[in-house]
């Protein structure tokens, strides 16, 4: 029985799903997105399995927190002469008390630093301990390692920017504990230092890796760990009397198969 | 032949490799701090044991090793029929191979000239123009024979306070061969490079200031480090705390009476003390890194640069 088409379809037609599909027709992106959405997860999974999404979120928002206070930061050793304190020391203060909202967006950005550590943690711990790791997610979990190294250098060239007592010594440990390491610790630590001094240079350094190299490489191994979570689906936890790794209906390929160029694998060729 | 599917993963079979090898590991690391010995014998292990183990896991992948029947020929005076092989078609090198493989040389090569410059101005100006000055002290007579002053100077005022350097200096008065004697601690900790304090009260009111040079006499015998702990006595040596050497000391000349700091070098340990104390010098390295003993191995060739 066919439903008779009410006037409010008729407009939502015309306003969403027809331009909708103007642009699917052209990018697939309507597609695409319900790929990477509506996907099937097995019955029994829980709120472990949330963890993942909600570093991500903590990521977002560290992102957009990050990329405000970039509008206001200053990195610089020099001292301000109006105030007479070091320019990035100086502005850390000023977003912090007398910007409007500042110590709130700032106050995010430095808890939520931790926040985001602490979940990739947790992530990992669930990912680790219902074995989720295992064939065929290995590259999963190797992309997840490299994410929370990234995530660790975050934190550490961070931490410098306050550019006070503590972020000083503390990087300046930091920099020297990178200095211990075998053979190449040494000039590690000189690269990092920036010159003879750990001063402007240092700091200007460590705020580029800090707000454009890392999270560049960040949101790219994001983008992968992510494609690879749609690929493959999520996990039947340890417990689950259901088989793992159901095959996904929509994809045609399954998942065992493989391209042919190891010797010995592939489709008898 | 693909077998493997989500219910027979592919996996290796069983092996007890790694755990000799994860044996030899430790032991070559417990070997690093007890004695070369047990390192060696751990090294030994974990390559043994690895190579083992890398050898169980890639069977599958290296496949079997094809049998090769020895060579023969016939001893005959008629020439065996000659065996035609089949004819393979001539690898070709087709105009498409050819534009692939210059498609990817020069893109290598526009790639490398663009990157290469950019990535060696990322890396380079860490480790070029980091030498330092010598800087006058002043007359010999701000140092009062035995006794500690503190003096801070900036060695590069134009990067401002965090170029301040800080030696503790001891008038040793004159050793036996009757040379004057200096002993000058850097104040930077050899366990992460953190600012050492004098166990002592400073005397504030006798601070004298020589051009950028600062110095304040302090009634101390021993240093401390606040950020971990590390505890050094009057010459510098270790007596609590993670530090792994002995202090870094500057080296010093004497000219027209002033005296004069030359560079940094790293101190092994102090025998004696004073103008008798016997040093075991060695190129300065980074803070926490060992300069005498099987650990200095690690660490060959140091930039020399003070951190921070």
């Amino acid at each position: 029985m066919a439903r008779r088409k009410t006037k409010r379809d008729q407009i939502v037609e015309l306003a969403v799903l027809a331009p909708l599909d103007w642009v699917d027709e052209r990018t697939g992106a309507v597609r695409g997105a319900k790929w990477f959405l509506f996907r099937n997860v097995p019955r029994d999974i829980s709120w472990a399995q949330t963890l993942g999404f909600a570093t991500l979120i903590a990521f977002a928002t560290q992102t957009l927190t990050g990329a405000i206070l970039a509008m206001y930061y200053k990195p610089g050793s020099e001292i301000d002469p109006t105030t007479g304190k070091p320019l990035a020391y100086a502005s850390i203060e000023h977003i912090t008390n007398d910007l409007t909202l500042g110590w709130l967006v700032r106050g995010m950005h430095r808890w939520g630093a931790s926040v985001f550590v602490i979940l990739l943690f947790m992530h990992m711990g669930r990912v680790f301990l219902f074995g989720a790791y295992k064939y065929p997610r290995e590259l999963l979990w190797i992309t997840g390692v490299l994410i929370l190294a990234m995530g660790m250098l975050m934190g550490f060239t961070g931490y410098l920017l306050p550019w006070d007592q503590t972020a000083y010594w503390a990087t300046v440990v930091g920099i020297n504990l990178n200095g211990t390491a075998p053979f190449a610790g040494p000039w590690l630590a000189q690269f990092l230092a920036g010159g003879a001094e750990i001063g402007s240079d240092t700091l200007a350094k460590w705020y580029a890796l800090h707000m454009l190299l890392i999270p560049g490489a960040l949101i790219a191994l994001i983008g992968i760990h992510l494609y690879l979570v749609a690929r493959l689906g999520i996990t039947s936890p340890p417990w689950s009397k259901e088989a793992a790794g159901r095959e996904r209906a929509a994809v045609a390929q399954p998942t065992g198969t493989r391209a042919g160029l190891v010797r010995g694998s592939g489709d008898g060729k | 032949m693909s077998t493997n599917g989500p219910d027979t993963p592919h996996v290796p079979g069983p092996s007890l490799w790694p755990i000799g090898f994860a044996i030899g590991v430790a032991c070559l690391l417990l070997g690093l701090v007890i004695t070369w010995v047990v390192a060696a014998i751990g090294a030994v292990l974990a390559v043994t044991f690895g190579l083992l183990w890398a050898r169980d896991v890639t069977r599958d992948v290296r496949g079997e090793v094809p049998e090769i029947r020895p060579e023969t020929r016939a001893v005959s005076d008629r020439a065996a029929p000659a065996v035609v092989a089949a004819e393979e078609p001539l690898p070709a090198y087709t105009r498409s191979r050819f534009l692939e493989a210059s498609l990817i040389g020069l893109s290598g090569a526009m790639g490398a000239v663009l990157t290469l410059p950019v990535l060696g101005f990322m890396v380079l100006p860490s480790f070029t123009g980091v030498e330092e000055d010598e800087v006058s002290l002043g007359p010999l007579d701000n140092f009062p024979e035995g006794e500690y002053v503190i003096a801070t100077y900036l060695s590069h005022p134009e990067q401002g306070e965090v170029s301040r350097r800080t030696a503790f200096v001891r008038n040793n008065g004159e050793s036996e061969a009757g040379e004057q004697s200096f002993t000058i601690l850097y104040s930077r900790c050899v366990h992460l490079g953190c600012p050492v304090q004098p166990n002592g009260p400073i005397d504030e009111d006798n601070v004298k200031k020589i051009k950028n040079v600062e110095l304040r006499p302090v009634l101390a015998q021993s240093f401390g480090c606040p950020c971990h702990g590390g505890q050094y006595n009057s010459e510098g040596n270790r007596t609590a705390g993670p530090p792994v050497r002995s202090l870094d000391r500057y080296s010093f000349s004497i000219r027209n009476g002033n005296l004069v700091l030359g560079e940094l070098y790293a101190v092994g340990n102090v025998n004696g003390t004073g103008a008798k104390a016997t040093i075991s010098k060695y190129p300065w390295s980074v803070p926490g890194t060992h300069v005498d003993g099987l650990e200095s191995w690690l660490y060959p060739i140091v930039p020399t640069q003070v951190t921070g």
